[in-house]
């Protein structure tokens, strides 16, 4: 895995920036008191990091609830196996899905194979995002359904190590990203 | 929801990525939006305060180190709080919905290896006494450039 390489300090400078920078004026001077090293050595870590693609991005990261996106649905796909990638970059490629995953099936009970998660302000206006998917991509003739999100009974937020609060969570091991 | 002035809609908005690599980020990100740098602290500071951001901070990929995986559980209506309480009971569950489905408890599992997330899955299994399906990521398509906010 991408672990090989990195060293104790990466592994530190990931914990912190992934907590969130400091708001103040020389953010990256004050990780650097922390980890006791220069202000070019945080840097030039960052740096290293996002080179190795495992950042997905590197800024201001938005509450949806909190911001009118009350409506979380996470709509499940069953494509034939021959079209998945296919698919799943087609979905993917909207802004207003923020994940799509192929996950496996488990027949008899669980068919579908391929999840994205779709934030709206309402269900209106999750369901009219579906039907677009559903046109734009060709998806007439598809199985899919919408499992819009009800009580959330535990939501830890987002530190190093652990998947996303907004996030319908990843799947696992080494095969993941490839 | 409250109204955002838009300086704050261009913070949450077009700041989602590419946060500056250099000694006063925040400076630059002012220059851009043509304001003060701490004005641009102080709103940040304000958004994080009301929750409406979670950080300034990175973002990584699932699957940077162990195991983890997307399971879910079908669950009677009645017993649907009881069993969310003994998932949640587990450490590495890191989150736990209801959706609307026969299988209506979606939680996330993460643990330091493989065997160990098994273990884990089997130990929810019998402590909660129904099946867990288990859904580990195999393919993911999507870049993920943040959330594109609407403003209406």
């Amino acid at each position: 895995m991408d672990m090989i390489k990195e060293t104790a300090f990466e592994t530190a400078l990931i914990a912190i920036i992934s907590k969130g920078l400091p708001l103040v004026k020389q953010p990256y001077a004050a990780i650097a008191e922390q980890l006791d090293c220069s202000e070019t050595e945080v840097i030039e870590g960052i740096e290293r990091i996002m080179m190795r693609g495992d950042l997905k991005r590197f800024g201001v990261v938005v509450r949806h609830r909190q911001l009118g996106y009350r409506a979380n649905g996470m709509v499940v796909w069953d494509i034939p196996d021959d079209r998945v990638k296919q698919v799943g970059h087609c979905i993917g490629q909207y802004a207003f899905v923020t994940l799509c995953y192929q996950r496996p099936r488990r027949l008899p009970d669980w068919h579908y194979n391929l999840f994205s998660m779709i934030h709206g302000q309402d269900r209106d206006a999750v369901t009219e995002q579906v039907k677009f998917i559903v046109a734009q991509c060709g998806l007439h003739d598809v199985d899919h359904r919408i499992l819009f999100s009800q009580r959330c009974f535990k939501q830890r937020g987002a530190s190093y190590r652990r998947p996303l609060p907004d996030s319908i969570g990843p799947g696992r091991g080494i095969a993941a990203n490839g | 929801m409250r109204q955002f002035s838009p300086l704050e809609q261009r913070l949450l908005n077009e700041f989602q990525q590419g946060m500056p690599l250099t000694s006063n980020p925040y400076a630059d990100i002012a220059k851009q939006l043509g304001v003060y740098e701490t004005t641009v602290l102080e709103t940040l500071q304000r958004l994080q305060t009301e929750g409406v951001i979670s950080r300034v901070g990175a973002v990584f990929r699932p699957n940077r180190v162990g195991a983890s995986t997307l399971a879910a559980m079908a669950v009677p209506e009645d017993e649907i709080e009881t069993i969310a309480a003994i998932i949640n009971e587990f450490e590495e569950v890191n989150h736990n919905y209801e959706r609307e489905h026969e299988f209506n408890l979606w939680f996330v599992v993460v643990a330091t290896d493989e065997d160990r997330l098994q273990l884990v899955l089997s130990d929810i299994e019998a402590a909660c006494g129904y099946p867990v399906l288990d859904l580990p990521l195999l393919d993911e398509f999507f870049i993920d450039l943040g959330f594109d906010l609407k403003w209406t």
